[in-house]
């Protein structure tokens, strides 16, 4: 940071007001990241009363749910993914435009919940698109969704606009289209994006 | 409501040629059954749903039944003439032995269906229809056309069991994809491989994520890639 902090306080009490580049913009995009409003399942119901008067999701300036994918930030995968509906959930997250983040909400979302062995639901969405933040819970509370927002807002704020850890809006060779899955005769082919998701290693 | 019996009779008598057979419930519920043959099941349908003592004019429930070759293995009891050496003498004696036989009972899908009567507030009257097997011979006539209810759960029965039902207006898959192969909700269906990822494993699940391991572990060895 090329102004230091105390001194930045110094100069804000003289009515002097110093900020960088990288500041102004992640405050811009962490202010105002409007979600999509789409919901799968019963956790669907907890995003709902969470952007009510009672929790008011508005206070971190996502109170906009945006009804099409080209004018969202944020997907809330909320609730369990069906096999039959992951090719359209990926397809949805592919027309919205960078930059883009995704909260994996509930237990369902995240690993396929007490479905997880049925034949018909997706084991996890993160085997096919990237998640920013996952949310356990069945369902998660009002207080859980808006944990992981204000978590998205510090990642955001968190992000450097050069170099490798740059977000991926700002890196030409990252991806921004994730292969759609396609329905097979068995199941979902291929049955995960192994640019995305590889099996985690389980220590015990 | 008339007893199963009395149902049975009055289909018999109004329809000619239905063979109807009542199948007995074991279980403390104890309600008997109507199985019915597909030849004539349209005509006792439309006999239950328009007949002013019957009047089943509402059909609440369809369901289908997945019942796999079941193994039967009975002791019989065989005479067969056994030589003998007795007292230096070959004989030929009668000997009783028992030996387990095992047959196999071929399975076949079942539909079943609860329909009750709103008009004279009776029921539920539980139908049922069988298919011939389990492979080819999955058809089974449609009840859409005497009930419109039956309409999306016949196409349920079908998506899930592979019950193809004849005259049915619209029969397609209802909740896997128009692609899709198998047939969930029968006995011997093969879920896809996807045990990769199990963290915490029991019973059943940790069975098949170690054969997943030894499939995966076995195609590493022989380099077969990924």
């Amino acid at each position: 940071m090329a102004v230091d902090n105390e001194l930045k306080i110094e100069l804000g009490k003289q009515g002097i007001f110093v900020t960088t580049i990288e500041e102004l913009y992640n405050w811009g995009r962490r202010s105002s990241v409007w979600p999509m409003q789409f919901g799968l399942a019963c956790c669907a119901i907890e995003m709902i009363a969470t952007t009510m008067a009672r929790y008011d999701l508005a206070r971190f300036g996502a109170e906009v749910f945006r009804p099409s994918p080209r004018q969202a930030d944020l997907m809330i995968i909320s609730g369990t993914v069906t096999k039959k509906m992951a090719p359209q959930v990926v397809r949805l997250y592919n027309q919205m435009a960078e930059p883009k983040y995704v909260i994996a909400m509930g237990a369902c979302a995240i690993s396929g919940g007490p479905f997880k062995q049925g034949y018909n639901v997706l084991k996890g969405i993160d085997r096919y698109i990237p998640v920013d933040v996952h949310i356990p819970g069945c369902p998660p509370r009002p207080e859980a969704l808006i944990q992981a927002f204000m978590t998205l807002q510090k990642k955001i704020d968190g992000q450097s606009l050069t170099g490798e850890d740059r977000p991926r809006h700002l890196d030409a060779e990252a991806p921004c289209e994730f292969p759609v899955p396609e329905p097979g005769e068995h199941d979902l082919e291929p049955s995960s994006n192994p640019g995305v998701w590889t099996v985690p290693v389980v220590i015990r | 409501m008339k007893t199963v019996d009395e149902i049975k009779a009055a289909i018999e008598a109004a329809v000619s040629g239905a063979a109807v057979t009542i199948v007995p419930n074991p279980s403390p519920a104890a309600q008997p059954s109507l199985l019915i043959g597909h030849e004539h099941a349209a005509a006792v349908a439309e006999f239950l749903r328009d007949a002013p003592e019957m009047a089943f004019d509402y059909l609440s429930n369809v369901s289908g039944v997945d019942w796999p070759d079941k193994e039967i293995a009975e002791k019989v009891k065989v005479t067969r003439q056994v030589v003998k050496t007795m007292d230096g003498v070959e004989q030929t004696v009668d000997e009783t032995v028992e030996e387990t036989r095992k047959r196999v009972e071929p399975g076949y899908l079942e539909s079943v269906y609860h329909m009750y009567s709103v008009a004279l507030q009776h029921g539920p009257l539980v139908l049922r229809m069988r298919t011939a097997n389990r492979t080819d011979g999955t058809e089974m006539p449609s009840l859409t056309p005497v009930w419109r209810g039956a309409e999306f759960q016949e196409r349920e029965i079908f998506d899930l069991y592979g019950i193809v039902f004849t005259g049915h207006p619209d029969l397609r898959r209802i909740l896997m994809w128009d692609g899709f192969k198998d047939f969930p909700m029968r006995k011997d269906y093969v879920e896809p491989d996807d045990f990769e990822y199990e963290p915490t494993p029991h019973d059943d699940v940790l069975k098949r994520a170690q054969t997943h391991r030894a499939v995966v572990d076995a195609r590493e060895q022989t380099g077969g890639g990924q």
